[in-house]
């Protein structure tokens, strides 16, 4: 049933557009979490509807790795870090959350806009989610650009990860590729938790990135 | 015959409308207070409130003008036209070719422009905080309103509340996040524009917290009891647009018989009962916000419309 | 008619170069003792140096799946492994002197030596692959340890610079993989699902018959995803704070090779583009991006105060020059463009060898503290003379040639970019003999104590950026003609 199968998709892919303004809309980093948790879940449904009109048991995988991984194993490690380290919790950003939300709605048209006018001879699907997963990039990078606090870009870049991973199985056929960025950002987010975090915790006490940059006017 | 039929059937909904509202806001107010453990008033206390003060005296400052002691009326009409337009229990009225969502967007703007000037009118610095507070939030509010009424009108193809609905009713609706998305937005919109809790307190007279009442602060007597019942009305309004649009079962389509009717009119009680309801244990739950991040929810609603009408855009051109 | 067997150990020498690496890291992250380490390093990569070399037959084994070998990248792999190599042997006396002076731990040492391996295995796939999701992999893997090593140091600004480097790289990774996954697209109607339509190879075949909007917009993502790792302006910003707070080993190999592997993507997929009618020249952007780079590093040079940064900022500019040169386009500037890649590669790297000796030795990266360089070590300091003379573009080093390539190119096609061109070179020139002037010359300033290493990576890569600029191997100009024509 061709109509249901695209509302559906549709249905999820835009839900995980209207997910990554919601984290964008937070002010606190605990509520941070669990919209991301959130993010990662939808995304996990997406795919696995892909998986089950395109055929593709080996995308029931990638969903299964997005909800355990991302939904479930990733936001509760950042929760005990933020509790262990005593990170302070608001998000601070660089512009207000109005204007970040009003970019976001800028870029969320101009990657629809570009994507849909671009791919006019691919299939339906195909057009749609990579029009939508290039919203959800943007968003998570803008979500990157605009915080101070690391753990927020963190989620910003994990974010922008599951957007392409949207994309990716919406290209039909495409091989490896999701498990293998899959794999690597897993392994990013890891190191750059485990490692940085903790790093950063042993020289002062905020992993505010703008703290961070105290120090920039003297280097020249 | 049958535009006496139809004549009666309008005329019904229009009395209809006045005098449920009373009653939805005492519902309310008996079901918040039940979650707080209270007793409550009855749920037939507003009526006692209006009879009340409509035998006071009315006590006018001496610098009002003439607007200050005609506005109540103004208002009090605006919002009686706008929720008698609002299909309650059937869509086929005679005049639901009036009932157009800009029509009562509109009408409902002359509401705020109206209750804003009272506000000022006297010169008092409560009144003065109300207005503008009323005003930052309407400035959002409208906007949010005419995204969400743009999204209806490009999935059902006609602002007419009546089309809306029959469409809603219809096989062809599908499943559509934009319609989710104006939802939500359309409740963040009806909980500003109601001044309920996380917006407004209607029960609250602190000057913090404030907006619709501290407007409405000096009015007395018979003017203030034209404006409750017009706050009433308005709660009514949304709940029904809300219910017409989303929940449209139990409407009656064409001429159809009593029992129809009769049908219609329970269904359309048990949605605000539910909706009255909904309402209460919402703004028992939540906090009330502060003011300066009240933009920021309203600026919510109106991405959430912006965001409903690009992804259904992403669908149509597809 | 083979002159070279092409077995190394049973291995086949295209995978014989990722094996090497790989095992490498591996055993390097076992091995305890600082001197071990650092000798199992240089012998690994003479190693893969030495099966690298192997390539040069002309008996080249067929392109596969994944890995193939081609006009284009043995030049490269030849050049990463000889880079990797020289550094390994500069490393091993540099690091001996950070872990005296206490800026290094042993335990961290072994982490340093391993990653410099998975670094060279992922960069020697990335060259060598030939299906474009596995070159994204590969790239992404190479910046994730370059991050990794910047922070090596711990101290506040190293923390930051890998942070801001996580950040910006982040960016890059997204955009790329996107455009990957357009590529993809574009390809799926003309040539089915599956691995196939990410093998290189037969992308190129069938390049004509794909949508020629799809190849543009994807071209955008990868130039500004790559391009971010190449340093290219306004995607630069990581750049200058990551060469200066990570160890110099690192900021040479960055510069040297990373940029250059990262540059080397972008050009694959221009390869494609140009292979398809329809598809817009990206040259104009190209340009664009290369001369906004080159001019503002040109300009940056004149304030910098940090020896390490000043030469980032030099990166910058022969980046930005390069990418000019390959959207100029047409057979004389791409030839350019890859000639100036390479000795680029060896110049700069052999630059970060001499710096990173000056500032063991003076204890400082500041040029305001370093006087006289000549008078106190006159190896080192003429060396430092004499490659500075080589990066600001004087003849007769190779750099001078490409350049000079460049803009009798550029004066032949579009006169009047020539102007911004010289300026920047100029500029750039002026900057860099003045600094050198100050630190290479005059009364001698801080601690004059001899330096514990090896200067001969640094004349080393001298000798062959000065034979290049003397006289180029036939061999070489074939393949770099061949390569030019095909980038359109």
């Amino acid at each position: 049933m061709d109509g249901l199968d695209f509302d559906v998709a549709h249905l999820f892919a835009g839900g995980l557009v209207l997910v990554s303004f919601m984290m964008l809309y937070q002010d606190r980093l605990y509520a941070l979490l669990n919209i991301f948790a959130l993010h990662a879940i939808v995304l996990a449904f997406s795919v696995g509807w892909q998986a089950y009109i395109q055929d593709a048991p080996q995308l029931y995988i990638t969903a299964a790795i997005a909800i355990v991984f991302k939904g479930i194993i990733i936001p509760v490690a950042l929760h005990r870090i933020i509790q262990r380290l005593g990170i302070h919790r608001e998000i601070e950003t660089v512009i207000g959350i109005g204007p970040t939300m009003v970019l976001g709605i800028g870029f969320v048209a101009l990657s629809l806009a570009v994507m849909l006018r671009v791919t006019a001879e691919a299939d339906r699907l195909a057009r749609e989610d990579v029009a939508l997963a290039l919203s959800v990039v943007l968003l998570g990078l803008l979500m990157m650009v605009t915080r101070r606090n690391a753990v927020s870009q963190v989620v910003g870049f994990m974010s922008t990860e599951n957007g392409l991973i949207l994309a990716a199985t919406g290209a039909k056929g495409m091989p490896f590729v999701v498990e293998m960025s899959v794999a690597f950002s897993v392994l990013v987010a890891f190191v750059v938790i485990g490692v940085f975090l903790f790093r950063i915790r042993e020289r002062f006490d905020t992993v505010d990135a703008q703290a961070l940059d105290r120090f920039r006017r003297t280097r020249e | 015959m049958a535009l006496i039929h139809d004549l009666v059937v309008q005329g019904g909904q229009l009395l209809l409308v006045l005098l449920m509202a009373p009653l939805l806001t005492g519902f309310v107010r008996k079901v918040k207070a039940r979650l707080l453990r209270r007793r409550g008033a009855p749920i037939i206390q507003p009526y006692r409130d209006l009879a009340r003060l409509l035998q006071k005296d009315v006590v006018l400052a001496d610098n009002a003008s003439w607007l200050f002691r005609v506005a109540p009326y103004l208002i009090f009409a605006a919002t009686w036209v706008a929720a008698a337009l609002v299909p309650t229990f059937a869509t086929s009225l005679m005049f639901n070719w009036t009932a157009d969502l800009i029509a009562i967007a509109a009408l409902l703007g002359s509401v705020r422009f109206f209750l804003a000037l009272a506000g000022l009118d006297i010169g008092t610095s409560f009144g003065g905080i109300g207005s503008s507070r009323e005003m930052m939030i309407a400035s959002l509010a409208e906007p949010a309103i005419l995204m969400i009424v743009f999204t209806l009108a490009l999935v059902a193809k006609s602002t007419q509340l009546s089309t809306i609905s029959d469409f809603m009713l219809s096989s062809h609706v599908g499943v559509r996040i934009s319609l989710g998305l104006v939802l939500v937005g359309l409740i963040i919109v009806a909980i500003a524009e109601n001044a309920r809790v996380p917006v407004d307190n209607p029960a609250t007279h602190l000057e913090l917290t404030m907006v619709h009442e501290a407007m409405v602060l000096e009015y007395s007597g018979r003017h203030l009891a034209v404006i409750e019942l017009a706050a009433s009305l308005k709660l009514l309004l949304y709940i029904s647009l809300i219910a017409c649009i989303f929940t449209p079962w139990g409407l009656v389509r064409a001429d159809a018989g009593l029992a129809a009717y009769v049908l219609g009119s329970a269904a359309w009680v048990a949605k605000l009962a539910i909706g009255g309801a909904l309402l209460a244990l919402f703004e028992t739950v939540i906090a009330k916000m502060r003011v300066f991040r009240v933009p920021t929810f309203l600026g919510a609603a109106l991405m959430l419309g912006l965001l409903g009408t690009l992804l259904l855009f992403v669908s149509r051109s597809l | 008619m083979s002159a070279f067997p092409l077995d190394l150990l049973g291995l086949d020498a295209l995978n014989a170069i990722l094996v090497i690496p790989a095992a490498a890291a591996a055993v390097l992250a076992l091995v305890p003792g600082y001197r071990l380490g650092a000798r199992l390093n240089v012998l690994a990569a003479l190693l893969t140096l030495a099966a690298s070399l192997l390539l040069l037959s002309p008996d080249r084994p067929e392109p596969g799946r994944y890995l193939f070998v081609d006009d284009l990248n043995v030049v490269f792999i030849i050049l990463t492994t000889f880079i990797g190599f020289t550094t390994s042997v500069f490393s091993a006396t540099y690091i001996a002197h950070e872990l005296k002076i206490g800026r290094l731990t042993p335990q961290y040492l072994r982490f340093y030596h391993a990653m410099y391996q998975v670094l060279m295995f992922s960069m020697n796939l990335a060259l060598a692959a030939n299906n474009i999701g596995l070159m994204w992999v590969a790239i992404e893997l190479a910046t994730l340890t370059t991050i990794l090593m910047v922070g090596i140091y711990r101290t506040h600004e190293a923390v930051e610079a890998a942070w801001k480097y996580f950040i910006l790289a982040s960016v890059g990774i997204a955009l790329a993989l996107f455009g990957t996954i357009l590529i993809y697209l574009a390809a799926q109607p003309a040539m089915g699902g599956g691995v196939d339509a990410m093998v290189w190879t037969l992308l190129i075949d069938q390049v004509a018959r794909f949508d020629p909007a799809l190849l543009n917009t994807a071209f955008i993502f990868l130039l500004l995803g790559y391009g971010t790792k190449v340093g290219l302006a306004p995607l630069h910003a990581w750049l200058p704070d990551a060469h200066a707070e990570g160890p110099t080993p690192i900021s040479a190999v960055l510069s040297g090779l990373l940029l250059n592997v990262a540059l080397y993507a972008v050009l694959r997929f221009k390869m494609l583009l140009a292979a398809n009618a329809g598809a817009l020249a990206p040259g104009p952007l190209m340009v664009t991006m290369g001369l906004v780079s080159l001019l503002f590093a040109a300009f940056m040079l004149y304030r910098r105060r940090d020896i390490k940064r000043m030469f980032a900022y030099s990166s910058i500019e022969h980046m930005g020059i390069i990418t000019f040169a390959f959207g100029m386009g047409g057979p004389l500037a791409n030839f350019a463009g890859l000639l100036h890649m390479t000795m680029h590669s060896l110049t700069k790297s052999a630059i970060f060898y001499s710096v990173g000796h000056i500032a063991q030795i003076k204890g400082t990266q500041k040029i305001a503290d370093i006087r006289g360089l000549t008078e106190t070590h006159p190896v080192l300091g003429w060396g430092l003379v004499l490659a500075v003379f080589a990066i600001a573009g004087m003849p007769p080093f190779g750099i001078f040639m490409s350049e000079f390539l460049i803009v009798s190119s550029t004066f032949a096609r579009e006169p009047l970019l020539v102007i911004p061109l010289l300026v920047g070179l100029l500029v750039a020139f002026g900057a860099l003999l003045l600094r050198l002037g100050n630190v290479a010359f005059g009364e001698p300033l801080g601690s004059t104590k001899p330096a514990e290493a090896s200067y001969v990576p640094l004349y080393a890569h001298l000798a062959l950026v000065l034979g290049a600029g003397l006289y180029l191997p036939p061999m070489l100009v074939s393949w770099f003609q061949h390569v030019a024509g095909l980038l359109g």
